[in-house]
């Protein structure tokens, strides 16, 4: 599996690391309902087939990426940077 | 048709013409007691402790493909009890205890092999830390026995102890863990059931529950709708999936585990040999072909097969550990579906719906627990208590982060495991 980077091209999977399901953007805030806390932290819809999750290039150009593909065949669909407003995840 | 040494010989004798198939093939009924939702390890064996312990024989278990098709019959085989935290070890205790009596529980030859199992450590801090999961083996029940250098290079001469990074400090041996022979358990729980009046419908996909006041009353299939009292799923490797039709969220995430099995060889390698720093750890299997694997591939999948990285970083591990393993070839690798759960442990318990039972979450570690798996999931289906053993396995751990197991202690969130 090659994750195609916006900023850097056509990578190795080496180079990232696999933070999760997309679902890790939409954070809770403080004081939210615990069951909106547990379903961020624990539940997911863990699908077959395609999917939107987040990476981060750690050994390229540091960007957070949400990285479209499917969990079947491993094709890797598209990858588009996470919006600035989103950044400072590690 | 019992097996016996007598049996064996006499058709040995006359050819091998009066052997009969395992179990029989039927037809689904229209309704039954309980269903099982899902035909490996787990749901065969719940489906014979159903019989066996409780008298409930009108059960059905269905299957998608045939029986030993999914993880029951793509694992490393590895028997053990060798788990810290409580909530955990009772359970595995309880497992490795019913391996020892299952050949004859169920008259069936499932090579239960107790070779031993060594957990190599590397530095001061790990030694001192197996010295204290050895001694909770030992409070529990179970064997436990700290070796030293010495006893270790008497025992495995092949090993390089002097590795620049993970030199060997010492190792913690239990006697009674080991392997067994995965399709046979498969094969023997199948047949054992079966026999109690299990029907056992191979190539029968679940594609929804019928659900009525919030109580199940069945499901609907490839092969048409079955009526149930009480259905359990048990789908390790779908269970995301399966739980959605019943309009479940589960705390899971899929993701590929590789293994790995080289050409037969001389025996070498007595033991199963866990490398825990390399994520790598051995075992020889009867055939002689030397089976091993590593860690997780790190992403969500559902591919059953994994990529090159992972393959390389274990074949390295193994390079390290025995230079040795560097002139066998591998002959095939898998990769196999982890219901990956949040802590690291699994999930038996109810559901909001009633009637509606779940089984999942064994992450890596599904195959030892076979036996105590579908013990305690019996129990759980014809009593509506948890079985003490599996009395911690609950859902509301999460939420509540009251008795959540992280057994690694590395925190309890998805990408953590």
């Amino acid at each position: 599996m090659r994750i195609i980077c916006p900023n850097c091209g056509e990578r190795d999977i080496r180079e990232f690391y696999y933070r999760g399901s997309e679902n890790d953007l939409d954070r809770p805030k403080l004081e939210d309902s615990l069951s909106n806390w547990h379903s961020f932290l624990h539940l997911r819809d863990n699908a077959a087939g395609e999917v939107r999750d987040l990476w981060y290039h750690e050994k390229g150009c540091n960007s957070w990426l949400i990285v479209t593909r499917n969990t079947i065949t491993h094709d890797v669909i598209r990858t588009e940077l996470v919006n600035s407003e989103d950044e400072g995840l590690a | 048709m019992r097996f016996s040494a007598l049996r064996i010989l006499k058709e040995s004798l006359t050819g091998n013409k009066n052997w009969t198939p395992h179990w029989r093939n039927p037809s689904p009924k229209s309704a039954y007691d309980v269903i099982i939702v899902g035909g490996g390890g787990h749901g065969l064996s719940t489906a014979y402790y159903l019989a066996q312990n409780h008298g409930i024989r009108n059960v059905a278990v269905l299957e998608k493909g045939h029986i030993g098709s999914g993880n029951i019959g793509r694992n490393t085989t590895i028997v053990r009890a060798n788990y810290l935290l409580p909530g955990n070890s009772e359970f595995y205790s309880h497992s490795l205890k019913l391996w020892e009596g299952l050949e004859t529980d169920l008259n069936y030859n499932v090579m239960m092999s107790q070779r031993g199992l060594i957990m190599l450590c590397h530095s001061d801090g790990q030694r001192d830390a197996f010295v204290r999961r050895s001694n909770a083996m030992r409070s529990r029940g179970d064997d436990a026995h700290m070796l030293s250098v010495d006893d270790l290079r008497k025992l495995l001469p092949y090993l390089n102890y002097d590795n620049a990074r993970f030199p060997i400090y010492g190792g913690l041996l239990q006697k009674r863990a080991g392997t067994a022979r995965h399709d046979a358990v498969a094969w023997g729980y199948a047949r054992a059931a079966d026999e109690r009046g299990v029907d056992l419908i191979q190539n029968c996909e679940v594609t929804g529950f019928n659900i009525n006041n919030g109580r199940v009353t069945g499901v609907e299939t490839s092969r048409g709708k079955i009526e149930a009292n009480k259905v359990a799923i048990v789908v390790a490797g779908r269970s995301s999936q399966v739980a959605q039709m019943a309009g479940i969220r589960l705390p899971i995430e899929s993701h590929i585990l590789q293994a790995f099995v080289t050409e037969g060889l001389k025996p070498v390698i007595n033991n199963v040999i866990s490398f825990g720093m390399g994520h790598f750890y051995i075992s020889q299997s009867d055939k002689g072909g030397l089976v091993f694997g590593g860690d997780l591939d790190g992403y969500a999948s559902y591919a059953q097969r994994g990529n090159l990285p992972l393959m390389e970083h274990v074949f390295e591990a193994g390079m390290a550990l025995m230079p040795m393993i560097g002139k066998a070839k591998v002959l095939r690798s898998w990769g196999g579906i982890m219901d990956m759960s949040p802590d690291g442990s699994p999930i038996i318990d109810k559901t909001s719906i009633d009637g509606l039972f779940i089984n999942c979450g064994w992450c890596y570690g599904g195959f030892k627990a076979v036996p105590a798996s579908g013990y305690a999931y019996a129990h759980l289906i014809a009593t509506e208590n948890y079985f003490h053993t599996a009395s911690n396995y609950r859902f509301g751990r999460f939420k509540s982060g009251y008795n959540l197991m992280d057994e690694e202690g590395t925190g309890s969130q998805h990408n953590l495991h």
